[in-house]
């Protein structure tokens, strides 16, 4: 053995959660998506109209149910409808990107059984397929806006932060779920029901103001989703009487909570993906 | 070891933990958080140390279970190793039980680009060879079929060839590549020989002995987790088939009776051929001899031969039964000396064969002699992988209907 040949050699030690360069990690992530998207919807029949059908169906009902039904007072609100399907939009990207994560590495257990990759690339990919959807979803979701009578304000502009906000909290979320679920199989039960409590838990239905009580209003203010929605609102339906994220938490300080327990999902995730990353072959 | 190195493998170690009570929901773990998570230790390798030179071919055999699969996929970074060090030089290709990642969902085209970049090419590269992958493949026109509506063959086909065409500087074979006609064996077999001719560097995992005495410069021989043997292909092959029929043994077959406290005595054993010469190759069609020379230890009042022939996988092919001496069998007595040939007509596939001998009480019952793995022999020519035997057949047409004509 020369120095040489040894000097060629590399060290591997094994699969992990995101090893083996940056490019093939970022090649992989866009292919995987692009390449289920593509599945999904150029696949049936009916495509992508399938996934707006979907979200527009639920705002049909609720509208129904909310200011037909129920006679709910939405005269706080002066674009209640807008306000309700831009919330559900973006609520159906984070519950169907979970949902679908949870289940995904388990589902792609064919290629990592038998290829090494980087183990991350899988629920991101599937946020991210999410997350095309969503820009799409959304095109529909501005002409809607612009139907109802609103008019574009600069803020606009801002909704990209909310979304990047979400995408990250939806990846961390899904990432961590995805290896858990590998392990524990009622993961997805779980999930299931959390997420629908979450639906509700978080201002879409109803304005934050609703409650017309600071303590509830600050505690609902402690689920991050809520803070990213109440902000979103304010950017893109600019309504004199919708209180920022700040406000409605009763003072900037009072989004500590969110802000913690956003950063606190995130290293929980990369914590949790990056230690079971190297055994789901194993425990498949 | 000649050369610079591919692969330098130091003291690796895995063990699985096997619960023996699988807690797999959370809802269980919650209810009994305390409850004792019993375990036992499977320690699947235990101290592996090897080099693989560049340019090698290196062939890795064992029984299931012996540690071989694991090894590959700790080679192939689908496992992470408890401990130990493996270096290797250069991109390495895995194919394990015989495929590639394939999602079935997707299409050929969309599978090979996603193995592509996972095996280390650019997406544009992986394009680029998409029409070369698909050709050798022979599935040019199935390119955009989703793989769920693939052949096992075809897909192995597909497999194949991308792994080919990503041009891996080493190749990690598990299992060998029995599938698919003989044009795209044939196939398989020339571009192993280029990648041999370019210096690239192959570790076949298999349990057929002929694989790697063709191709394998090297093998290594494992089991329990542990190296049996390092060299050439042909010693490990011997040590192998030894090995498997130890396994058989223990697998439910009364163990080799052949020491001394045997009732008769085993002097010799061997496959001959028409002019009673030895030899270790009989060709398909002819007439295989299996000559075994005895010495009684006691009185018999009758003897019957009872040979089982074994395949290499060590699976019972089928059992040669015969009284010694004529019909009726004569008494033997003490420390008479017996020649017994056996005759069988050769319908075996080509292949490696053991022969346990055995000699049978016929009256009294019992056995009073059994050698496991007495005899081996080589079967060349005849059906190569299309069934175990190839039987006499007649086949007969009837013409039942005439009016379609």
């Amino acid at each position: 053995m020369s120095e040489v040949a040894t000097s060629t050699l590399r060290e591997v030690r094994g699969p992990s959660a995101v090893g083996g360069g940056r490019q093939r990690f970022f090649d992989l992530l866009w292919l995987m998506s692009v390449t289920e998207f593509k599945r999904v919807y150029f696949g049936t029949v009916l495509g992508y109209l399938w996934s707006l059908i979907r979200p527009l169906m639920l705002f049909g009902v609720l509208l129904f149910v909310f200011t037909q039904a129920l006679k709910f007072d939405t005269k706080e609100v002066e674009h209640y409808p807008v306000m309700l399907l831009l919330g559900i939009v973006l609520y159906t990207f984070f519950q169907e990107a979970t949902n679908q994560a949870v289940t995904s590495v388990v589902t792609q257990e064919g290629v990592v059984r038998k290829t090494q990759f980087p183990r991350l690339v899988i629920p991101l990919a599937t946020v991210l397929t999410c997350s095309f959807n969503l820009a799409l979803n959304l095109l529909v979701v501005f002409a809607f806006i612009l139907a109802s009578g609103v008019d574009p304000t600069w803020t606009w502009l801002l909704l990209p932060v909310a979304v990047l906000f979400l995408f990250v909290l939806t990846a961390a979320v899904s990432s961590a779920l995805s290896v858990l679920y590998v392990r524990f199989r009622d993961v997805s039960i779980i999930w299931a029901v959390v997420a629908q409590v979450l639906f509700y838990a978080t201002p879409i239905l109803y304005p934050i103001t609703l409650f017309d009580n600071p303590t509830t209003e600050r505690l609902l203010m402690i689920n991050p989703l809520a803070v990213i929605f109440e902000q979103v609102r304010v950017w893109v339906l600019a309504e004199p009487n919708a209180p920022t994220a700040a406000e409605a938490a009763g003072g900037a300080i009072y989004l500590l909570p969110a802000a913690a327990i956003f950063i606190g999902l995130c290293a929980f995730a990369a914590w949790i993906f990056n230690r079971e990353a190297p055994r789901v072959a194993e425990d498949l | 070891m000649s050369g610079t190195l591919a692969i330098h493998v130091e003291d690796l170690h895995k063990s699985f933990r096997i619960p023996t009570h699988r807690v797999d929901s959370l809802k269980e773990r919650m209810v009994r958080p305390l409850a004792t998570r019993d375990y036992r230790v499977l320690k699947a390798l235990d101290g592996i140390s090897f080099e693989i030179g560049q340019g090698e071919f290196f062939g890795i055999v064992g029984r299931n279970g012996s540690g071989k699969s694991t090894l590959l996929k700790l080679l192939a970074s689908i496992y992470r190793a408890d401990s130990g060090i493996i270096r290797i030089a250069g991109r390495l290709a895995p194919f394990i039980e015989l495929g590639v990642g394939f999602n079935p969902d997707l299409t050929a085209r969309e599978n090979v680009v996603l193995n592509g970049v996972m095996m280390g090419l650019s997406p544009k590269e992986t394009r680029r060879r998409l029409d070369a992958i698909v050709d050798f493949a022979e599935l040019g026109e199935f390119v955009d079929l989703k793989l769920k509506n693939y052949s096992s063959g075809m897909l192995v086909r597909l497999a194949f060839s991308l792994m080919m065409e990503v041009d891996p500087d080493i190749l990690l074979i598990d299992e060998v590549l029995a599938v698919g006609d003989a044009a795209f064996q044939q196939k398989c077999a020339d571009a192993f020989r280029e990648m041999k001719a370019k210096g690239k560097t192959m570790i076949l995992v298999t349990h057929e002995m002929a694989t790697v005495e063709e191709y394998c410069h090297r093998a290594m021989l494992i089991g329990d987790g542990k190296i049996a043997h390092i060299g050439g292909p042909d010693e490990v092959g011997r040590r192998y088939l030894r090995l498997n029929f130890e396994g058989v043994g223990a697998a439910g077959v009364p163990p080799s009776n052949d020491g001394e406290d045997a009732l008769v005595r085993m002097l010799d054993a061997r496959v001959v051929n028409g002019s009673g010469e030895r030899v270790s190759s009989v060709e398909h069609g002819e007439q295989i001899r299996i000559q075994i020379e005895i010495e009684a230890r006691q009185d018999f009042a009758a003897l019957a031969v009872g040979h089982l022939l074994v395949n290499a996988d060590g699976v019972g092919v089928c059992q040669l039964r015969a009284p010694i001496g004529g019909d009726p069998p004569p008494a033997i007595k003490a420390g008479e000396r017996l020649r017994v040939e056996t005759v069988v007509e050769n319908l075996l596939g080509a292949g490696h064969y053991f022969v346990h001998c055995g000699i049978n009480r016929l009256l009294e019952g019992g056995v009073a002699l059994d050698v496991a793995g007495a005899i081996d022999f080589v079967v060349f020519g005849g059906p190569a992988d299309h069934g175990l035997v190839a039987l006499p057949q007649e086949t007969k047409t009837t013409i039942l209907d005439r009016t379609g004509a």
